[in-house]
């Protein structure tokens, strides 16, 4: 019995070299290029957007609240009108490393799922990919404080 | 040993039914790449009319059986059994359509080994001698399929080279004990075989060893070599998997090279039509059997041919668990003259 | 000019995820939980902040960014509220943009439905 697993893990080992070697590679560089552009382009849009409220005397703690919701509601208008998914499919990380990819994660879900209702479907399903961010993201920053009150203060 | 049994997997009927007649319905996209002459209808509007994407095509598979059946000049109520599968949770496709047909029905998941699977319990059944004509049929729909295994449409991500697109079709073919057509002679019915990949988005090498061990189970068991027939062609195992077969194979004794395709390969231009890897889906072995394969056989462009369909057998729970995709493959023995 | 610097970090900032989404077997989803992570890390750690200072927005739009105002806004309330203010702190500074989310995300799942993909 445990030869005949071992002979099968050999096997399964072997076939997983055999299939890495038959794998075509990604392109990195021409990927990582578009994530530098279209990244960099979507800051740009951020500093712009930040400048503007700041322009508007706003108090400092308002701009920093501001600006991302801005920039939630980009991600959320390019998602609804079907141009976020073509923009991530040439700049990968680009389109999803912003906060509009953020956004474009929660509102793709709710409008696929709408045809489920709007509580199971929409309500439910809208933090399907974006949920372990902010359950990740959240929880990181409690124990942060919880350290800097036991440690620090 | 069973009467009609031969070596260890394989069935040879005595009564060889006939596949009088097939359908086909594809979306936009099928309809674009090469193969769009040999498909009946070609939507310009994958939602069908209807309210979702499980609902369209669900009543492609539907239309696709009554087509076929009209074909055949017969009535829905000829048709003794509906042998049928697909993609989604609980096979909502299959089931709301023989919901509407009415046909006495046998449901079937095999993921997109299912035309191969339906094609060959049908011809068993008839060859058995318990029905004289059935319906084998299947169907795929890229935005259901998407949404059940993988990430909704709006969403921007980025898919690796290995991936495979899947097909938006479905395929029906009518088997009777009467009339002409292409005979279906022998089954290879396949083993689930799981070499540990466990990569979804590359079915490709995933799926590859089952169709190598039915594809040598099928010729150690029949005697046939890979020239006996003017066409091997599995369901959906894309340019890699494709690769990998060739050479597995190769080295169990047997030279594919002059006869093996794939039907992921043949639905799509991989150039123009981005899809990376391939085509893949129930209805991607199913539309190119039905609509090219069989058309090319009724032309006696083709007379021999193995029709090897494979599935991968993941669910969205086990790939979370971490586990690896275990593979099967059926094969289907087609031959235009039995002389 | 500040644009230039948000530029550059900001696409930096998108190679790096790149490369790891690439050249690893990490999915998006990984790659944003570990991206967010970093950022209240590398807050805590005092290193986030001088990118901030040079980036701007080339630092606060990523998702490492995000982890820095969730990080800022616990250490500001534990300091003024103590563990009640190391629950709330963090939320609370992503409070606009979560909130942000979720009306948007309603609103364009009312007037778009998704298109099939080409």
């Amino acid at each position: 019995m445990e030869n005949k697993k071992l002979k099968s893990l050999n096997k399964q080992q072997e076939y997983g070299i055999y299939v890495q070697q038959k794998m075509p590679k990604p392109n990195y560089f021409k990927n990582c290029i578009w994530a530098f552009l279209v990244g960099g382009l979507i800051c740009i849009v951020g500093q712009f957007v930040n400048n503007f409220f700041e322009g508007m005397d706003l108090p400092k703690d308002d701009v920093t609240t501001a600006t991302p919701i801005v920039m939630i509601f980009l991600g959320a208008f390019f998602t609804g009108l079907g141009v976020y998914d073509k923009l991530g499919k040439r700049a990968g990380a680009g389109s999803i490393v912003p906060i509009t990819g953020f956004a474009n994660s929660i509102v793709s879900p709710a409008m696929e799922f709408k045809r489920e209702g709007f509580v199971f479907g929409v309500g439910a399903k809208m933090f399907i990919l974006a949920g372990p961010v902010l359950v990740y993201g959240i929880g990181s920053s409690v124990l942060l404080g919880l350290l800097y009150y036991f440690l620090v203060l | 040993m069973a009467l009609k049994r031969i070596g260890k997997q394989t069935v040879q009927f005595i009564h060889p039914p006939s596949i009088i007649a097939t359908s086909t319905i594809v979306g936009p996209k099928e309809g674009e790449g090469p193969l769009s002459d040999y498909f009946d209808t070609i939507l310009t509007d994958d939602l069908y009319g209807e309210s979702s994407w499980e609902l369209a095509e669900s009543k492609m598979l539907r239309e696709a059986v009554k087509t076929a059946i009209q074909k055949a000049n017969l009535n829905i109520t000829d048709i003794e059994y509906m042998f049928s599968g697909d993609l989604l949770n609980q096979l909502m496709s299959t089931s709301f359509a023989a919901r509407d047909l009415k046909i006495p029905f046998f449901g079937l998941y095999g993921a997109c080994s299912t035309m191969a699977e339906s094609l060959s319990l049908g011809a068993m059944v008839i060859d058995g001698g318990y029905a004289d004509r059935i319906v084998a049929v299947t169907s795929s729909h890229f935005s259901s399929a998407e949404r059940q295994y993988r990430f909704p449409l709006e969403l921007g991500n980025q898919r690796p080279p290995t991936a495979q697109w899947t097909v938006t079709g479905s395929g029906a073919a009518i088997l009777s004990r009467f009339g002409d057509g292409p005979k279906i002679t022998h089954v290879t019915t396949g083993k689930v075989i799981d070499l540990g990949i466990k990569d979804a988005n590359n079915m490709g090498a995933a799926m590859a060893p089952a169709a190598v061990d039915t594809i040598v189970m099928h010729l150690q068991d029949t005697g046939f070599s890979p020239d006996s027939y003017d066409l091997i062609v599995t369901g959906d195992l894309g340019s890699i998997g494709k690769e990998i077969t060739e050479e597995m194979v190769l080295d169990k004794g047997y030279n594919l090279a002059k006869v093996y395709n794939d039907c992921g390969l043949l639905i799509f231009d991989s150039q123009t039509q981005d899809t990376h890897a391939g085509g893949s889906g129930c209805g991607c072995s199913a539309s190119v059997f039905c609509g090219y394969i069989y058309k090319e056989m009724q032309k006696k462009n083709m007379s021999r041919v193995l029709l090897v369909s494979t599935g991968a057998l993941l669910s969205t729970t086990s790939a979370q668990q971490g586990q690896s995709i275990p593979s099967i493959a059926h094969a289907v023995t087609i031959i235009n003259d039995i002389s | 000019m500040d644009y230039i610097r948000a530029f550059l970090i900001g696409g930096i900032i998108c190679i790096i995820g790149q490369l790891l989404m690439d050249g690893t077997k990490l999915t998006p989803a990984h790659v944003l939980v570990i991206f967010v992570t970093s950022g209240v890390i590398l807050t805590a750690l005092g290193i986030y902040e001088p990118i901030v200072k040079f980036g701007g927005a080339g630092a606060t739009v990523p998702l490492p960014g995000f982890g820095y105002a969730l990080a800022k806004g616990a250490i500001k309330f534990t300091k003024t509220e103590g563990i009640i203010g190391a629950f709330t702190g963090g939320i609370r500074a992503a409070a606009g943009g979560i909130s942000g989310a979720i009306v948007f995300g309603y609103m364009m799942a009312i007037i778009f439905n998704p298109k099939s993909k080409k």
